[in-house]
């Protein structure tokens, strides 16, 4: 099975999708002949031609309503939103629009679409280059996010996405592009929407992660196994619709969450896990649930790396609520 | 092409009623399908008023002195095109055939409104007779939107056109400009139709924006712009139609300024007599539409005073049958609060609607209200 990163798993998916089905359509900011600035569009102008991917001019706003247009014309666009950090311009399309298509017209009109994205720090981007907006779109009724961790996962689940009636934010960790490396079937195959993926078992603590996070926790538990503390991780993969049921049954599993994303803490996505568990299984938790998060600031530039959980952080919360 | 609003607007029936040597192209049927349009969407208007005043329906919002912006441009275009309405858009639903019972379960929000309810009075979506996209609130989405589903047309090889419609305030939103411009540079089969009617609710349009008119702003975009009396049928039907021959040879898209005036208020919840001064409103009174219209079949043949009558109670009686059969329709269930958020129902739903039913079970229905649009 050939081995590849990240961003190659993402341009195979996507070719996999346009050679299978020709009503897809890739599009968005330099997509086209040069690739995309990470160039997961690499070539796909050269296999399928100007027509079916093609640049765009520089408008979130217009990218995503003509995609809307265009899903709801027998076509299945997937566009690309530069970096996320972009794509509030868009908002409006996406959570008045997309998002809504379906439910206001009673399954009349629907938008199944993409839009892909590259989220989350590491790459010394500062504010505008490394944000991590997934809780906006959480919040949304009728949007589907999904975010990748392994090249494996990226085009599996970029294929189910495709696929998929309704609209999907595929977030990809761009911190991951070219660090994450591993198998990828070849042709087709997909990685099912809303469903988990334990990364690592263990009975001590249950760690929840997704995307860029999901390395770096699996760093610290390593570390903290050789403290004798056996982490049970989790990579939720799809954060809307999620697999409650399955992350209630890990948190009950241990008894004692860790939650980690790099987006801020205040409303992030783990707060909602944490009401979850509080909810519905806090009489099996043996600890408080510690969050590992971004701070509550905009993304710093320079001191990126404080800004981001990192292995010391995350082992620390660890060992915090197996100890407590 | 390029015309401004300080050029006179492209006009084709005079006061009188006479056309002058413009050949009209449509056929008696089509011009007496037209005026009737017009008679059915001022009926359809004094019918919600009333159900409004009344507390039988929360909203509506009148058309008149638009209609024939919006007949004259649906009578131009075929019913396979693709329509991206505002919320003002009455007439090009019914000119094809829509059927006003269809448009009153909306206003009604019950359980045969294609929306289930879930929508506000006049957010319509239609895809039977013709494709009238859902209409969405926030002003400008749509424009992106019509460019997006022309690009699809244009891929296929399909001649279909998408016309999208909006008024003066529109032309001042994110989208406007967006759409523009993607269609300038895909030379998408797409027409945009700014109803310049005034008023942005209270806004005059002489606030939303400094250009000389509003077709003026297509210039910029590589975008074809008229200016056309919008309350000309036979002038909108020819511009518009001029401009789908144009999209439909590959030429692209034409932006149309129709110069109109909203006659109402921006809603039934809205008092015009605040801020229309009142000298302004009598002066578009006298340019009335409809009388314009009725004019041109007169000196036609094709108009009289009986058939005025007949017409219009025909009209009225279509309008009343339809809102009685509408507010006597079921209100929607429960469950429809659910469904259609995604394709199938993800499991948080389920657990979510299955307490409301049980929450409703032991404790009783969900208080409405006076569901009274509070402005």
């Amino acid at each position: 099975m050939p081995i590849l990163t990240l961003i190659q798993a993402v341009n195979d998916g996507l070719k996999v999708a346009m050679r299978e089905d020709e009503r897809v359509l890739v599009f968005g900011e330099d997509v086209g002949p040069k690739g995309g600035v990470f160039l997961a569009t690499e070539g796909l102008t050269t296999e399928f031609g100007k027509q079916r991917c093609f640049d765009t001019p520089l408008s979130e706003d217009g990218i995503v309503g003509a995609a809307i247009g265009m899903a709801a014309n027998g076509l299945r666009p997937v566009c690309e939103i530069q970096f996320q950090d972009f794509i509030f311009p868009a908002f409006d399309q996406i959570v008045s629009e997309a998002a809504k298509l379906r439910y206001r017209s009673g399954g009349q009109y629907t938008a199944p679409m993409v839009i892909r994205t590259p989220y989350g720090g590491g790459i010394r981007g500062g504010l505008y280059h490394s944000q991590s907006g997934e809780a906006y779109f959480t919040h949304t009724p009728g949007l589907k996010v999904v975010i990748p961790s392994t090249p494996h996962d990226a085009k599996g689940l970029l294929l189910a996405s495709i696929a998929d009636p309704d609209p999907v934010i595929f977030m990809e960790p761009k911190a991951l592009y070219r660090h994450a490396k591993g198998e990828v079937p070849a042709g087709h195959y997909t990685v099912p929407l809303s469903t988990l993926r334990t990364v690592r078992e263990g009975e001590h603590v249950t760690v929840f992660c997704y995307g860029s996070m999901v390395p770096v926790v699996e760093k610290a538990a390593a570390q903290a196994a050789e403290q004798g503390i056996e982490c049970h991780i989790v990579d939720l993969r799809t954060l809307l619709p999620l697999d409650e049921q399955g992350v209630l049954e890990a948190a009950r599993k241990t008894g004692r969450v860790v939650i980690v994303h790099e987006a801020p803490r205040f409303c992030g996505y783990g707060a909602e896990i944490s009401a979850m568990i509080a909810e519905n299984v806090i009489e099996y938790m043996e600890a408080p649930v510690r969050r590992v998060t971004g701070f509550d600031t905009p993304f710093p530039n320079t001191l990126e790396h404080h800004y981001l959980p990192d292995e010391r952080r995350v082992l620390d919360a660890i060992e915090e609520v197996a100890r407590f | 092409m390029q015309s401004t609003q300080t050029s006179e607007p492209f006009r084709v029936i005079q006061s009188d009623g006479s056309v002058g040597k413009y050949k009209v192209t449509l056929s008696d049927a089509e011009l007496i399908q037209c005026y009737r349009t017009m008679l059915t969407v001022r009926a359809f208007d004094d019918v919600c008023m009333k159900l409004q005043r009344s507390g039988r329906i929360g909203f509506s919002v009148p058309n008149k002195g638009i209609e024939a912006c919006q007949v004259g441009a649906a009578s131009a275009l075929r019913n396979t095109d693709f329509f991206f309405p505002s919320y003002r858009d009455f007439g090009m639903a019914l000119y094809h055939g829509v059927e006003p019972v269809e448009m009153m379960h909306n206003m009604f929000g019950n359980a045969k409104d294609a929306a289930r309810g879930r929508q506000m009075p006049v957010h319509f979506s239609f895809v039977d007779p013709i494709k009238f996209f859902s209409i969405s609130s926030p002003i400008g989405t749509h424009l992106p939107q019509a460019v997006g589903a022309a690009r699809a047309y244009q891929l296929r090889g399909e001649d279909h056109v998408c016309l999208t419609s909006f008024g003066d305030g529109g032309t001042s939103s994110l989208g406007f400009h967006s759409a523009l411009n993607f269609a300038g540079v895909w030379k998408a089969p797409v027409i945009f139709l700014c109803q310049n009617n005034g008023w942005a609710i209270s806004c005059p349009s002489s606030e939303q924006t400094a250009s000389d008119g509003f077709a003026i702003k297509g210039v910029a975009y590589g975008v074809p712009g008229v200016v056309v009396d919008g309350n000309d049928v036979l002038a909108m039907h020819q511009a518009v139609r001029e401009a789908a021959d144009r999209a439909r040879a590959g030429e692209g898209p034409t932006l149309i300024e129709a110069v109109t005036y909203r006659m109402g208020g921006h809603s039934t919840s809205d008092d015009p007599t605040k801020y229309v001064p009142k000298e302004e409103l009598a002066k578009w009174q006298e340019r009335d539409p409809v009388v314009r219209f009725q004019a041109y079949l007169k000196k036609r043949g094709l108009w009289t005073a009986a058939l005025e009558t007949e017409w219009t109670q025909a009209a009225m009686e279509r309008v009343t049958a339809a809102a009685k059969t509408a507010e006597a329709t079921e209100g929607p269930g429960l469950e429809t609060i659910f469904s259609d958020v995604y394709a199938e129902l993800p499991a948080h739903l389920r657990a979510q609607g299955e307490a409301a039913f049980d929450l409703a079970r032991r404790k009783g229905s969900a208080d409405a209200g006076d569901g009274a649009f509070p402005l």
